[in-house]
């Protein structure tokens, strides 16, 4: 008994010596040293003179860009717009995306009739259909909307089919020795097997959405970020660029995060790898 | 009640794994399996559940083929096999999803007390021990009542103590509604204390070597002197199916 005390004791001490950079809670503190440091070093240089802040500007200048267009309530417009624009693309292409994943994943004759040309269409690369989507369905919403969901598709019906696909057939023939029915099949087992790839399909289809919406409002918009970074350049602002591109980041960002933490409490079950702190 | 006649199993990969079989179980009958690893137990728990079908011959449930698992069977694979999604109440309620939420309720709140994890309801899959996951497989498999109960190996993770009390709780069960039972097992003296008739399996190709009928009175005593005499002839018996196999080459069926 008591050796064991004294053999777990120096643990204590080193485990704090090469402990967290920072308390817990606040280790995410780590991801911004980078960025703060490059922009704060930025900054130094362009007041001091060392560079020149006109092609790029400081974060000074971006963030006065920021509060004037929050200030004249542009940047609310460009914002919801492109939100709404990547959540109707989002939700249309995750909805479309899962129908078909799964179908294609479960039966084998509906795979063999859509997969080879739904695998042959994501060769091309989605931009490709800008033009096309343009004389289909306009130059307004429904081409804009139609390309975002487009991209979205892709990662989501490939990654479900094959999650599906790859589903332990052990856990298969529980279902079938309780003689599910093919509903019961993919509801209670197969697609909930497939959940941790589905939630990352989401995540990488979010984030091609987001590149989506920049080409859609490429393409003739009236607002939206898209159009404040093509604005920006016909104006000659790369204050007012790089605030857009600041606001895609932030807007990216954050909804990767809710994505990611609405889905997590559904994956509490995993028995995964967690790296060390 | 469960019937296989002349029956050969070849997988995909051509592995023949059953050859020639031939096995009739009574109604209520506890029927044990014991033979080596690789002999072909688990596949005939297959083709005896559905699952799979022979490659020849027959597999009949009351005289008609089974071709697709059957709501009278019940199977307790050889690995857990729970949703590793679900908790543990949920996996052993997986079975009787159709059945009333109130039914459902208090069969798997029965079921975990007989198995011993009324305190792990909740939990995940992968908090259990090995032993733990496969008292919950068996609880899964015995909330459904069958009327015929395969058991793959299912007390093999289990240590002396849980495991006499989980035979013992089998046992009950069986008195109580008298399901047929085909248990597969490595262990002699479990064999000998839940079955009635005992089979021998021996590989290359799997098949039936010989059949031991102990006629002990119930509930079979361990330390019964005929029980120990039992034991030792199903040893030397297990121990020539096991010689056979590497053997194999040199001794023909026939010649044995
Ligand atoms: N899906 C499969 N495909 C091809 N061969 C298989 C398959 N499953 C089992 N086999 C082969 O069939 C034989 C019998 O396998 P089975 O699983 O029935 O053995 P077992 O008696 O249950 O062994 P154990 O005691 O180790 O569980 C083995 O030689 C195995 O290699
Ligand atoms: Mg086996």
């Amino acid at each position: 008994m008591s050796d064991i005390a004294q053999e777990a004791e120096p643990a204590t001490p080193r485990a704090a010596a090469f402990g967290p950079l920072f308390p817990s809670g606040l280790s995410w503190l780590a991801g911004l040293i980078l960025p703060v440091g490059i922009a704060l070093a930025w900054e130094v240089a362009v007041a001091l003179k060392w560079a020149d802040g006109r092609l790029l500007p400081p974060p000074s200048a971006i963030f006065a860009a920021l509060a004037a267009l929050t200030r004249s309530g542009d940047l609310a417009l460009h914002v919801t717009t492109t939100l709404q624009r990547v959540a109707l693309g989002f939700g249309l292409g995750v909805a479309a995306g899962t129908f078909f994943g799964a179908l294609s994943g479960y039966s084998t004759p509906v795979r063999r009739l859509i997969d080879p040309t739904l695998q042959a269409l994501r060769n091309i690369p989605s931009i490709a259909w800008v033009p096309m989507f343009i004389l289909w369905f306009g130059i307004f919403e429904t081409s804009k909307v139609i390309l975002i969901a487009v991209g979205v598709f892709f990662p989501i019906y490939l990654t479900l089919s094959g999650a599906i696909l790859g589903v332990d057939r052990k856990l298969v023939e529980v279902g079938r020795i309780f003689r599910f029915s093919h509903r019961q099949m993919i509801l209670r087992i197969l697609l909930p097997a497939a959940l941790p790839s589905y939630i990352l399909a989401l995540r990488s289809g979010l984030g091609l959405g987001w590149m989506f919406v920049v080409a859609a409002e490429f393409m003739g918009a009236e607002s939206g970020l898209g159009f404040l970074l093509v604005d920006g350049q016909q104006t000659g602002r790369p204050t007012v660029i790089l605030a857009s591109i600041v606001s895609f980041a932030i807007l990216g960002k954050l909804t990767d995060w809710l994505l990611a933490s609405a889905t997590s409490p559904l994956l509490r079950w995993q028995d995964s790898f967690k790296p060390a702190e | 009640m469960l019937d296989i006649v002349n029956v050969s199993k070849r997988y995909p990969n051509g592995h023949l794994a059953l050859s020639g079989l031939n096995l009739s179980v009574g109604k209520g009958e506890i029927l044990a399996i014991v033979g080596g690893s690789g002999c072909g137990k688990s596949t005939l728990l297959r083709l005896l559940s559905g699952l799979d079908g022979p490659s020849s011959g027959e597999v009949t449930l009351s005289g008609s083929a089974i071709e697709s698992p059957r709501s009278e069977i019940g199977l307790v694979f050889q690995e857990p096999r729970l949703m590793p999604w679900l908790s543990i109440e949920d996996n052993i309620a997986f079975g009787i999803l159709g059945l009333p939420a109130e039914v459902r309720a208090t069969r798997v709140r029965e079921a975990l007390e007989r198995v011993g994890l009324a305190a792990h309801a909740g939990n995940w899959p992968r908090e259990l021990s090995g032993g733990q996951a496969q008292r919950a497989a068996l609880a899964r498999a015995l909330v459904a009542r069958p009327e015929a109960l395969l058991l793959d190996e299912p007390f093999s993770a289990l240590d002396a103590l849980t495991r006499s009390d989980l035979q013992q709780h089998l046992l009950d069960l069986w008195v109580y509604d008298q399901p047929t039972m085909i248990l597969v097992t490595h262990d002699i003296e479990e064999a000998l204390f839940l079955a009635d008739r005992i089979v021998v399996m021996q590989p290359n190709p799997g098949r039936i070597r010989s059949e031991f009928r102990p006629q002990l009175a119930r509930p079979h005593d361990r330390l019964d002197p005929e029980f120990q005499v039992w034991k030792s002839s199903l040893l030397a018996e297990l121990g020539h199916a096991s010689r056979r196999q590497t053997g194999e080459e040199t001794f023909p069926a026939a010649a044995i």
